[in-house]
């Protein structure tokens, strides 16, 4: 895992968290089959270089013969038989082919000898003398050169094989160690982000739901005041009520004994009145 | 893909560069061919110790790698691609394919060829 700088730049948002997980999801695929690829493409390549390797020393042991044959033309002809090859060559009578063949989407071409028996450069050569050893030599080299076909076919093969492998590694490298971990980082900025905006959101929810507590808590305690008050108003009045009675009351009282002394006179005047009037009687 | 199919399905021919020996057993064997068409002239360079320089050789390999559009094998004797060494070591392209070919006087040395030495490479020896 590289440092968590290395990203894409996008807005952390919901549909970009889908996108980069597709994106993920995507290059772990890719990298998979390019690895069977690659796998593939190697398990070739070593098939074929142990193959170069047989080839050319076959390749070796075939042209020795081949040289050892032409020498025997060089001893049975005498003369300058090179220049005489050289001067009546036309056209050639030995072509390669080329086919393809497919190795897990890769196009390897192969070289398929190909013999025109119709043409005949050399049918003078060695007329006079070492006619058969021209003749040897003509099918020893043609082996030989059979032999350097296939051998030819290999090595394009194994420079083919060689040149797709470093492409296909290379792509397998880059997805392995550059694109899935930014994405990977892509993907655990977005959830962060996200995380991050979801507490934020809970946090606002909290607070708002509190401010609203508060309100509502200081609404009651206004009512619960407002109510108190009233009930004390209430009660104020119903005291100020009360404050008056026993005032009344006083001065009830007080009448009431002013009203007693005078009764009290009055009656030492009735108890009078009445003696006088039981006098009378 | 398929322009490079069609490039290869012209390439027919071997070309050759060798000394007299290895190019009169190859044309033996019928690789040669000549024709009136320039630039195309012939298939083979036949190289005459002392009398040949090293830059007919290159001259002939670049021909035969770059120009000619109907050489699939270039043959060359081992000796003489150790004297253009640094083009056969450079060149890396699948058509035509250069083999290394032993001759009648230097016999085979695997350490010199171009692809076995990549072989050896790949492989951390």
């Amino acid at each position: 895992m590289s440092g968590a700088g290395n990203r894409e730049q996008v807005f952390p948002t919901r549909m970009t968290l889908g996108l980069m997980k597709g994106k993920l999801k995507g290059a772990q695929q890719g990298h998979s089959l390019l690895k069977r690829k690659s796998e593939a493409l190697t398990q070739r390549f070593r098939d074929i270089t142990q193959r170069i390797d047989d080839a050319k020393k076959k390749m070796g042991r075939v042209m020795q013969i081949a040289a050892f044959s032409l020498a025997e033309v060089q001893y049975a002809t005498g003369d300058n038989i090179g220049y005489q090859v050289q001067e009546s060559v036309q056209k050639a009578r030995f072509q390669v082919k080329t086919k393809q063949e497919n190795v897990s989407g890769v196009y390897l071409p192969t070289f398929e000898s190909h013999i025109n028996e119709e043409i005949n450069d050399f049918k003078f050569t060695g007329l006079g003398r070492g006619g058969q050893q021209v003749q040897k030599a003509k099918t020893v080299y043609t082996r030989a050169v059979e032999t350097l076909v296939e051998l030819a076919s290999l090595q394009t093969a194994f420079i083919i094989l060689d040149e797709v492998i470093k492409v296909t590694n290379r792509r397998v490298n880059a997805i392995e160690h550059v694109i899935i971990p930014r994405t990977e980082n892509t993907i655990s900025y977005i959830n962060s982000e996200l995380d991050e905006l979801d507490r934020e959101e809970f946090y606002r929810l909290k607070k708002v739901q509190e401010k609203k507590q508060e309100a509502a808590a200081a609404a009651e305690l206004e009512e619960k005041e407002a109510k108190e008050q009233r009930a004390a108003e209430a009660l104020a009045l119903s005291e100020s009520q009360d404050t008056s009675k026993p005032h009344s009351e006083e001065q009830i009282q007080k009448e009431v004994e002013k009203l007693d002394l005078k009764a009290h006179e009055e009656g030492d005047a009735d108890i009078l009145q009445e003696n006088e009037d039981d006098v009378i009687f | 893909m398929s322009s490079s199919t069609e490039t290869m399905s012209k390439r027919s021919l071997i070309a050759t560069i060798a000394d007299e020996d290895s190019v009169t057993g190859l044309l033996l064997a019928g690789v040669g061919q000549v024709s009136n068409e320039p630039g195309k002239e012939s298939n083979f360079l036949t190289v005459i110790p002392e009398k040949t320089t090293v830059e007919q050789i290159e001259t002939a390999f670049d021909t035969f790698t770059s120009e000619r559009d109907d050489i699939a094998i270039l043959l060359i004797n081992q000796h003489l691609a150790d004297l253009i060494r640094y083009k056969v070591d450079n060149y890396t392209n699948a058509f035509p394919a250069i083999l290394e070919i032993p001759s009648k006087d230097h016999p085979y040395d695997p350490s010199k060829d171009s692809i076995l030495k990549k072989v050896r490479r790949l492989f951390g020896e």
